[in-house]
């Protein structure tokens, strides 16, 4: 009927670590579409092949090992192949991807996908490496003993490519109509009948390789070492730091420039009012706070785009898991939390790693204590009003100490609060902690930088979409109303970001906090180092963020130390950062999440503001 | 010289076949999903089992050889995986 017309749909299904997203990628190219499902917070990643007049349509489902679902990902797989997601049609041909020098497990899942009935085509991926090894396999017979029709690929030299596609389209061609699925969640006897099936397949059809690979366990007995292997780890967090800042640096103050030139030149073009107004500082300085964190994000996930394709993120998620444990927190919560380390967005984001619910929504609910990048210059600015410069212990400096001690601050509390929800809230049974751990491989180039890309995108139009209205909220409560005719204050003390901040001032005199404070935290709400340029507006200090000294020296002539310290308290803790909080109600998808978050954050922030601001006063530094 | 060991009791260096998988005198909901899981994650009864690598902290987790692909897992999921030791550490 309308099969003339319609595209064939298919999508790919794997065990993790199959080399299915490389697969998806040499498939479709940069044809690819990026977005969430109907109301879960799963990535959907659906790409499009022309081929001789026709489109295919490719879905990438989430790496699975059973139908059986047991995260939010897993859910949508089986969902997806059972033709039971809202809003999404089923896929006409299920295309199987197995790492052929790994089939066991994956032999297991084909067998359960046979039972859904739906066309099927079996891509054997990396066969390259199979046959390097010396594993012969036995297509002929596989193919009969699963009554599948198999293609051999390399997804990284795009072999196997096109003979892939004339599969599935023959597959969907010669469709019988549709045998209703008849899946049902197997129980353990129907597990273990599978997996013996399974092992009979393997046994008649595939022979053990001939060079086995050694690598893998060589390199382990180093990486995986009780003592060796944290002493490792330890060491490549420390250079993906020094990256992220060192390389980042340069980047952020170009990107920082041009947009303070356009700014500029935007001014000149346009007479001052109300349009200069939202354009530059609404606009131009909304999209800018946006896009100096892309340098950053981009080497962070530039190294765990190396790592995971290494091989080694499971290897530190298991190095890791009993000192996350401590805290209540799976072992893989550590790359979203050293995330969050650059910004604690792409750390909520990273979250998805984790299978089980509870364990995710501590870990979302705690990433945002970790000292993101933008609580930078605030502390900066702090820490030299402040703190003297001096030598202390005869080689430390103490304004770099302080900054050290702040970050351990994030991290202490980021723990401690895991524990705590654990201990309170969700006393339940732990979850299980099991992975496998892949062969390492050599990271391919061009899929590396593909995958940055991609992230690079995402981020820009995720972040984009919630930060930029935000900025120009927050931009409207600090220009609106005008100042009346001769006033000789700052512009921003008549506006309503001035009148919540006076009036809100009350609330925050026990912690040491004065209006001008209070008004600069009203716009700092956008973002963690707007405040710096806040405090400039309120203390009239012209280009406060270039001019950090200046503005250094007016805040230590205004504030006591014990305000000052209190200041820096309340940033450890205060979720000041409007964009991770969307991101978090869009991650979590519900208000409820954000406004617990909010709500335990300022809660902290304002208890270790006020015992910092007493317990100076009491030292005497009032 | 044929001895059964639960797996969480094996220490580096052991090699055996998994002989059960799962406590049968256990009936919760809990206990069958981990049973399930192992399952699906290739602990099957007749798979060769070693292991390879202990963690720092109360030698935990392990990482283990199945067959032919390395997995890791907490001691305390181990301890449902009762294999037939032939080599011991």
């Amino acid at each position: 009927m309308d099969m003339q017309v319609r595209s064939v749909r298919v999508a790919l299904v794997g065990n993790p670590n199959s080399g299915k997203t490389a697969l998806f990628n040499a498939l479709t190219g940069a044809h690819q579409k990026v977005a969430n499902y109907a109301g879960v917070t799963v990535e959907r990643k659906e790409g499009f092949i022309r081929n001789a007049g026709r489109t295919l349509s490719v879905l990438d489902l989430p790496g699975t090992y059973s139908l059986r679902a047991r995260s939010p990902d897993e859910e949508v797989t089986r969902d997806a192949i059972l033709g039971r997601l809202a809003g999404e049609t089923p896929p006409d041909v299920i295309a199987a991807v197995a790492d052929a020098t790994n089939l066991r497990l994956v032999l297991r899942l084909i067998l359960e996908l046979k039972a859904v009935g739906r066309p099927m085509v079996l891509a054997l991926n990396m066969y390259d490496i199979a046959q390097r090894t010396g594993l012969r396999i036995d297509l002929d017979r596989l193919e009969a003993e699963l009554g599948v029709p198999i293609v051999t690929t390399v997804a990284t030299r795009k072999r196997g490519i096109e003979e892939l596609v004339a599969a599935v389209e023959a597959a969907a061609a010669s469709a019988a109509p549709a045998v209703a699925g008849s899946w049902t969640p197997p129980d353990a006897e129907a597990l273990r009948g599978k997996a013996a099936e399974a092992e009979r397949i393997m046994k008649a059809c595939v022979r053990p390789p001939e060079r086995p690979d050694t690598l893998t366990g060589r390199v382990d007995s180093f990486l995986l070492h009780p003592v060796g292997g944290l002493v490792i780890l330890s060491a490549v967090m420390f250079v993906m730091f020094q990256a992220v800042f060192a390389w980042a640096t340069p980047a952020a103050d170009g990107i920082e420039g041009l947009l303070t030139a356009l700014g500029a030149m935007v001014a000149g073009a346009i007479p001052d009012g109300i349009w200069q107004s939202l354009i530059v500082d609404g606009l131009i300085s909304g999209v800018g706070s946006v896009l100096v964190f892309l340098p950053q994000i981009l080497i962070l996930f530039l190294f765990i785009i190396l790592l995971e394709d290494f091989g080694y993120m499971a290897r530190a998620a298991f190095l890791l898991d009993r000192i996350m444990g401590v805290a209540g927190l799976h072992g893989r919560a550590f790359i979203p939390l050293l995330s969050s380390v650059a910004c604690a967005i792409p750390g909520v984001m990273a979250t998805r790693v984790i299978d089980n619910r509870r364990d995710r929504l501590t870990t979302i609910l705690v990433a945002p204590l970790m000292t993101c990048s933008a609580r930078i210059p605030v502390y900066t600015l702090i820490i030299a009003a402040f703190i003297p410069n001096q030598t202390v212990w005869g080689f430390a400096n103490l304004q770099g100490l302080v900054m050290f001690g702040l970050y351990v601050a994030g991290v202490v509390s980021a723990l401690s609060v895991a524990f705590v929800i654990r201990k309170l809230f969700w006393r339940s049974a732990v979850e299980p902690f099991m992975m496998e751990m892949p062969a390492y491989k050599m990271p391919d180039l061009k899929s590396v930088l593909f995958n940055l890309w991609l992230r690079a995108r995402i981020f820009l139009e995720r972040a984009g979409r919630i930060i930029l209205p935000l900025m120009i909220v927050v931009w409207a409560l600090s220009t609106f109303p005008y100042p009346p005719e001769g006033a000789t204050a700052p512009a921003i003390e008549y506006s309503f970001a001035g009148m919540i901040g006076r009036a809100l001032e009350p609330l925050f005199a026990p912690i040491g906090f004065n209006w001008q404070m209070v008004v600069a935290l009203v716009p700092g709400m956008a973002a963690r180092e707007v405040a710096v340029a806040a405090l400039g507006t309120v203390y009239a200090v012209a280009d406060a963020e270039s001019a950090t000294g200046v503005l250094a020296t007016t805040l230590a002539a205004h504030w006591s130390l014990a305000t000052g310290l209190a200041f820096l308290a309340w940033y450890i803790f205060a979720p000041q950062c409007v964009a991770t909080l969307g991101v978090v109600r869009r991650e979590t998808n519900s208000a409820k999440w954000m406004w617990v978050m909010i709500a335990y954050m300022f809660g902290l922030a304002y208890l270790a503001a006020f015992a910092t601001y007493r317990v100076a006063v009491a030292l005497g530094g009032g | 010289m044929s001895d059964t060991l639960k797996l969480s009791e094996a220490r580096k260096g052991a090699r055996g076949v998994i002989v059960r998988v799962g406590c049968h005198h256990r009936e919760d909901e809990h206990t069958a999903e981990l049973e399930r899981r192992l399952l699906e994650l290739g602990f099957v009864e007749g798979a060769r089992v070693e292991l390879l690598h202990e963690g720092l902290f109360g030698r935990n987790p392990i990482a283990l050889k199945v067959d032919d692909m390395r997995v890791a897992l907490r001691r305390h999921e181990a301890a449902s995986i009762t294999v037939r030791v032939e080599v011991a550490a």
